[in-house]
């Protein structure tokens, strides 16, 4: 019996001839990424050492990244604190992959990792935040994990006991429709298998329409893949992600692909034909309440928000700008950009897309997390409904129990920006 | 046995029990403040002292889904909380592990709140209504940190023994 792509990573990281679902296994770790969170990491990876004798050492300060992200710049002056006692850390510890709040080189971490060349195909990943499942995207197994679980981690550079998932086969064929997206593909999958339907497994992406998708749209699928509780999303590594390695990645070495085998064994499989699928919505308060945008147009918006590790890529800005492009935001809805990262910023400048959305009447912000989990910025008042590009909507989300967040594509949020409630792109685009 | 103070439904997320505005908090001494706190009823009663340690809150499927927060976790611990769920999402339930918060999968559970509900090897037991749920044991390698009085000490052992490790049993 063959092995999964996942069987096959983790046999490696563990120097087992192979693996299977169910076995215990403990694999070596090539990258450890956490952000603000780092505080309490470290905090952890210190109480370890304490009473043993031994000098606190991260195994390999080379594979561990720190990315600021959630609340930058920091919005009040413990969140400052934080982050300047985790810089003093990664002084002290030598960690070289830290990505402190700069306009060249910051982001949000489920970008920064992957356009820094830091995720390579077969890798291990693990990052103390639940949308490390993006990484999945490059052909790595990649999955979140807790504070204390990473402080061990940098203790021995090892996840303690993990247990191989089993795998949900994916194929997905066709061809997408104008203003339908892998957005849409992962908002139908959720909703059709639910938030509990992936439940510790993984999600293996397979056929013709992944296989002409661009590394970023494998992103957008990856990492909502744990929004129906994947531990994680992946996309064999294949021609694509050599090309974003080497071009947009700046990775000169050859890559290493891993494959599943022809005869690898999977707990189920589903198969999905785009070429029906239309734009998708997913409603108040769980991502798996998914319906076509036309059982849903009409409903009012007060905020609506482009960006996030889920859409906020340079494709996500000009399928948005375009459709923005020399018109308004609807008096009374607010309109939220945030781009990926300072990269992507840098190129939507460049391209003009910025100063399209500025003069839309879009407030185009600085890369970073904050409006999607009510941590910084774009807060909403009691009773207003959102809609985001963003991966969650649950109660509370934006930081306000008493709105509503639907979540959707960069098409359906502009389109809807002009009108003021949510909108089907196709409406007059066609 | 523990009094059930809350009864929740399925897909209770990290946000619900522990907001991301709160995330700059992240010390186990002050996470307990903000258990639950959009939900301000059950949070005024948890700040004043009127939900006794052991008390049990019951819940659907996949209660802990979202964030990998290690707050939410340590904030219901801090008021010696009991966790009794359909089943519960991953990573929240290595976080419980590792922490030690006490957690049980009985998928089965029903429960009201103000029933008294007791906690054997092998099954949940409703001692209000009479009823008997089995609970879903967890795997011998998550028990094994349990035993070990969590994640942190089951480290520091294996720093100081690495040699008595034998990761491919």
């Amino acid at each position: 019996m063959g092995m999964t792509v996942v069987e096959k990573i983790l046999a490696r990281a563990s120097g087992r001839p192979g693996a299977r679902a169910g076995d215990v296994v403990e694999p070596a770790v090539d990258l450890a990424m956490s952000h603000e969170n780092a505080a309490l990491v470290m905090n952890q990876f210190l109480e370890i050492y304490r009473g043993t004798g031994l000098d606190p050492a991260v195994w390999d300060p080379s594979r561990v990244a720190i990315i600021f992200d959630h609340r930058v710049p920091a919005e009040s002056a413990k969140t400052a604190s934080n982050q300047k006692g985790v810089r003093e850390f990664v002084a002290k510890y030598a960690i070289t992959k830290f990505h402190d709040i700069r306009g060249d080189t910051g982001g949000i971490c489920h970008q920064v990792l992957p356009e820094s060349g830091y995720v390579r195909p077969g890798s291990v990943v693990v990052g103390t935040d639940s949308h490390t499942t993006s990484h999945g995207a490059l052909g790595a197994f990649a999955f979140g994990i807790g504070a204390t679980e990473m402080a061990s981690v940098w203790a021995l550079g090892s996840v303690l006991n993990v247990e191989v998932p089993g795998t949900i086969r994916v194929d997905v064929t066709g061809e997408f429709p104008p203003f339908v997206g892998p957005k849409d593909l992962i908002l139908h999958l959720i909703g059709r298998i639910s938030a509990q339907g992936a439940n510790f497994k993984v999600i293996e992406f397979h056929g013709t329409t992944i296989t002409r998708m661009s590394t970023s749209g494998r992103l957008v699928l990856c990492n909502m893949a744990v929004e129906a509780g994947a531990t994680s999303g992946i996309v064999p590594a294949d021609a694509e992600t050599a090309r974003y390695l080497r071009e947009e990645a700046g990775v000169e070495e050859p890559q290493q692909a891993t494959a599943a085998d022809p005869d690898a064994s999977y707990e189920q499989c589903i198969a999905i034909d785009v070429s029906s699928l239309v734009p998708q919505v997913a409603c108040p308060h769980a991502v798996d309440n998914v319906k076509p945008v036309s059982e849903v147009a009409g409903t009012k918006v007060d905020q609506v928000v482009i960006g996030s590790c889920t859409n906020g890529r340079l494709d996500d800005l000009e399928v948005a700008a375009g459709i923005l492009r020399g018109k308004k935001v609807a008096r009374g809805t607010r309109m939220l950009v945030f781009p990926a990262s300072g990269k992507i910023y840098a190129q939507a400048l460049r391209r003009g897309l910025v100063a399209d959305f500025m003069a839309a009447g879009a407030v185009v912000m600085n890369p970073g997390c904050g409006p999607c989990l009510g941590v910084h910025e774009g807060a909403l008042g009691d009773n207003e409904t959102a809609l985001s590009t963003t991966n969650r909507n649950f109660k509370g989300r934006m930081g306000n129990p008493s709105a509503a967040v639907y979540l959707c594509s960069p098409a359906v949020a502009a389109a809807s920006a002009l009108e003021g409630v949510i909108t089907d792109p196709r409406k007059g685009r066609n | 046995m523990g009094r059930i103070v809350l009864t929740l439904a399925d897909d209770i997320s990290t946000d619900v029990i522990y907001p991301g505005r709160y995330m700059a908090t992240v010390l186990p001494s002050e996470t307990p403040r903000f258990a639950f706190a959009d939900n301000a009823e059950f949070n005024a009663a948890l700040g004043a002292g009127r939900v006794p340690p052991g008390s049990v809150i019951v819940a659907g499927k996949n209660f802990g889904c979202g964030s990998s927060r290690e707050q939410a976790v340590s904030a219901l611990k801090g008021h010696e909380l009991t966790i009794v769920a359909h089943s519960f999402a991953r990573i929240f339930l290595q976080n419980a592990i590792n922490l030690g918060l006490r957690l049980v999968s009985a998928p089965g559970v029903e429960a009201a709140a103000g029933d008294e509900i007791s906690l054997r090897a092998d099954a949940v037991v409703n001692e209000t209504s009479g009823r008997s749920f089995p609970i879903v044991k967890l795997p011998q390698a998550r028990q094994a940190i349990i035993d070990a009085g969590g994640l942190i000490p089951y480290t520091r052992k294996r720093l100081l023994s690495p040699s008595t490790h034998d990761s491919h049993s």
